[in-house]
């Protein structure tokens, strides 16, 4: 991937760099040109050399465009609720529904506020750190109705409201990822306390360095197309270090935990799949060919996934679950995320079938004899799908293996930048969570009592019940 | 209550309870009736016997379901239709396969049908 600022646009510098940038290399900086809103706050000598590129390449808002990015940002956030929030609803007890169902409804809303106030000028606020975006955008400072961000083609762009709102549903989600896995014995207060720093100090810094086109990340290169990174390695990763500073559920091991509702797992996990294709192709930020890469990628690789995962159980356990279905088609959509936008529906086939066998082994051998109680296999399904992705993306992007990047590409070379991404991604994840958690249970505490667990978190903590009759 | 006095002056009535495989529940209600059997109450329940449970896997943890879903039937009848009950749950709710089920018989002293205050055979 060649680097932003590598190809001469010299005025692409003064511009805010407000992209989801990853997959782009054959664009480069020219489609930081031809962007005018943004000369507000810059010198007079800006404003001319803007205006000099206006005149070159006059920017489009495409009215396609925008209906489509609207309609993916709200797929988003139906991933979240209720999709995400009925998938992780369905595998815990009874008696806990209604406390999944809430943390995600809550820590998705919490970070809705916290990105519009703060998130987002760190994220994409136009600073040139390679590690945040700055002060420059808080409280949405200086953006109109008229503001526009650059899309991955010179000369076109979406309304700046519009990418504000896309990248917030992110932020959004992948906090809520992060809760399935200490489910069913947390403290509401500490989910909330740990998801608001957590975000801020993992999440917001590494969407920047993946995405921004100041980003570390994505100045070395890393393809994170839709966010395989930024929010599935990121969320599996504070979620192993969750579950593992939380420590087990009481009965663990030894009490029946079985979901409690199979099908709410199903009806989550289909919307999942409904919703990402916004998470996916919206990332191409534009309505066009690129987008239906993504598109048929996203059906391909969750379908072949589904397939591998059914095969699989049915091969070494006799029958096929459906638990396993959905297990597959979330392993499958996390890891097409990073890929979906440079290889092809063949190797979108292959990661799929390959990242579903990954997380299949993880969760039923490895997790197992590692005996952590990830309640809901966050890291086993995201984090491990989300690093198979990263990497495979690196080498299903290759032409020779039906992907888009052709003749300099290098397998080798790429996929030792993903794992350089990845690598990155897990220590600070780790860390920052590590501490997050620690913190947060010298203020709030993180876990309930065990009288309190096992009563149940919805009479506990939300003092209702989710069934009656 | 007026009609207390005539307790225990009726016909003998018998209270058969049985437990049997959920799935076969339509088809024993169905062969009762045609007997002529004009009431039952139906539970579903959890237990276990001989067939004592089985394992569920979900994703990597296994589960032992040590009480297994049956449905539980109720039936109260005069005693000439107790024996006829009995043999066609019996033959009906039989699959041959370790879990069928059990049949009780028990006395009924007294019975009584609250609308009219019937007592016996006649509150039947």
């Amino acid at each position: 991937m060649t680097r932003c600022d590598a190809d001469g646009q010299g005025e692409s510098h003064k511009m805010t760099n407000l992209m989801k940038l990853s997959g782009m290399s054959a664009l480069g900086a020219s489609l930081m040109a031809g962007l005018p809103a943004w000369a507000q706050e810059a010198t007079a000598e800006t404003v001319e050399a803007v205006t000099e590129t206006v005149a070159e390449v006059v920017p489009v808002m495409d009215k396609g465009d925008v209906s489509f990015m609207m309609i993916a940002t709200v797929l988003v956030l139906f991933m979240t609720v209720p999709g995400l929030a009925l998938f992780y609803g369905g595998l815990v007890r009874t008696k806990n529904m209604l406390s999944v169902l809430m943390q995600v409804t809550m820590v998705a809303s919490m970070i809705m506020i916290m990105w519009v106030v703060f998130g987002y000028s760190v994220t994409f606020g136009g600073s040139t750190s390679p590690f945040w975006g700055g002060t420059s955008k808080l409280f949405l400072s200086g953006v109109t109705a008229d503001s526009m961000a650059a899309t991955f083609s010179a000369g076109y762009v979406i309304p700046e409201y519009l990418f504000i709102a896309f990248q917030m549903t992110f932020a959004a989600i992948t906090p809520a990822l992060i809760i399935g896995a200490f489910a069913e014995r947390i403290k509401f207060s500490a989910v909330m306390l740990f998801s608001a720093l957590w975000v801020t100090f993992a999440y917001f810094p590494i969407a920047h360095m993946v995405w921004d086109a100041n980003g570390y990340l994505f100045v070395r290169g890393a393809i994170d197309f839709a966010g395989g990174t930024v929010v599935h390695i990121n969320a599996g990763i504070a979620a192993l270090v969750g579950c593992i500073v939380i420590g087990k559920r009481v009965g663990y091991g030894k009490e029946n935990m079985a979901p409690h509702s199979m099908v709410m797992t199903m009806i989550g996990a289909s919307m999942l799949w409904v919703g990402w294709f916004g998470f996916n192709v919206g990332s191409n930020l534009e309505a066009n060919g690129g987008a239906t890469l993504a598109m048929i990628n996203t059906f391909v690789a969750t379908a072949a996934a589904v397939m591998a995962w059914s095969i699989a159980e049915t091969l070494l356990r006799g029958k096929a679950s459906m638990l396993g279905a959905a297990s597959g088609m979330v392993a499958g959509l996390v890891a097409i995320t990073p890929a979906c936008g440079t290889v092809g529906p063949m190797g979108a086939i292959a990661l799929g079938a390959i990242a579903s066998l990954g997380c299949y082994f993880f969760v039923t051998v490895i997790k197992i004899k590692a005996g952590y109680d990830d309640s809901l296999d966050v890291f086993g399904i995201h984090g491990i799908g989300g690093i198979i992705g990263a990497i495979g993306t690196g080498i299903f992007s290759a032409a020779s293996l039906g992907g888009v990047k052709g003749d300099d590409y290098s397998i080798w070379g790429q996929s030792l930048i993903q794992i350089e991404g990845v690598v990155i991604t897990i220590v600070w994840s780790a860390v920052v969570a590590f501490v997050a958690f620690k913190l947060v249970d010298m203020i709030v505490g993180l876990r309930v009592t065990p009288d309190e667990e096992r009563e149940g978190l919805d009479q506990t903590a939300h003092g209702e019940a989710a069934y009656h009759g | 209550m007026a009609g207390l006095c005539h307790i225990g002056k009726g016909t003998v009535v018998k209270l058969i309870i049985a437990a049997i495989k959920p799935f076969k529940l339509e088809e024993v209600r169905e062969a009762l009736t045609a007997i002529g059997v004009r009431g039952m109450m139906v539970t579903e329940i959890k237990g276990f016997g001989s067939q004592s449970g089985h394992t569920e896997i979900y994703r990597g943890a296994e589960y032992a379901v040590n009480f297994v879903p049956k449905v539980r039937l109720e039936i109260v009848v005069q005693d000439s239709l107790a024996e006829p009950v009995v043999e066609t749950i019996a033959a009906t709710a039989k699959t041959g396969k370790i879990g069928d089920g059990k049949i009780f018989v028990l006395d009924v002293s007294h019975a009584v049908r609250v609308r009219t205050g019937e007592i016996n055979d006649d509150a039947l």
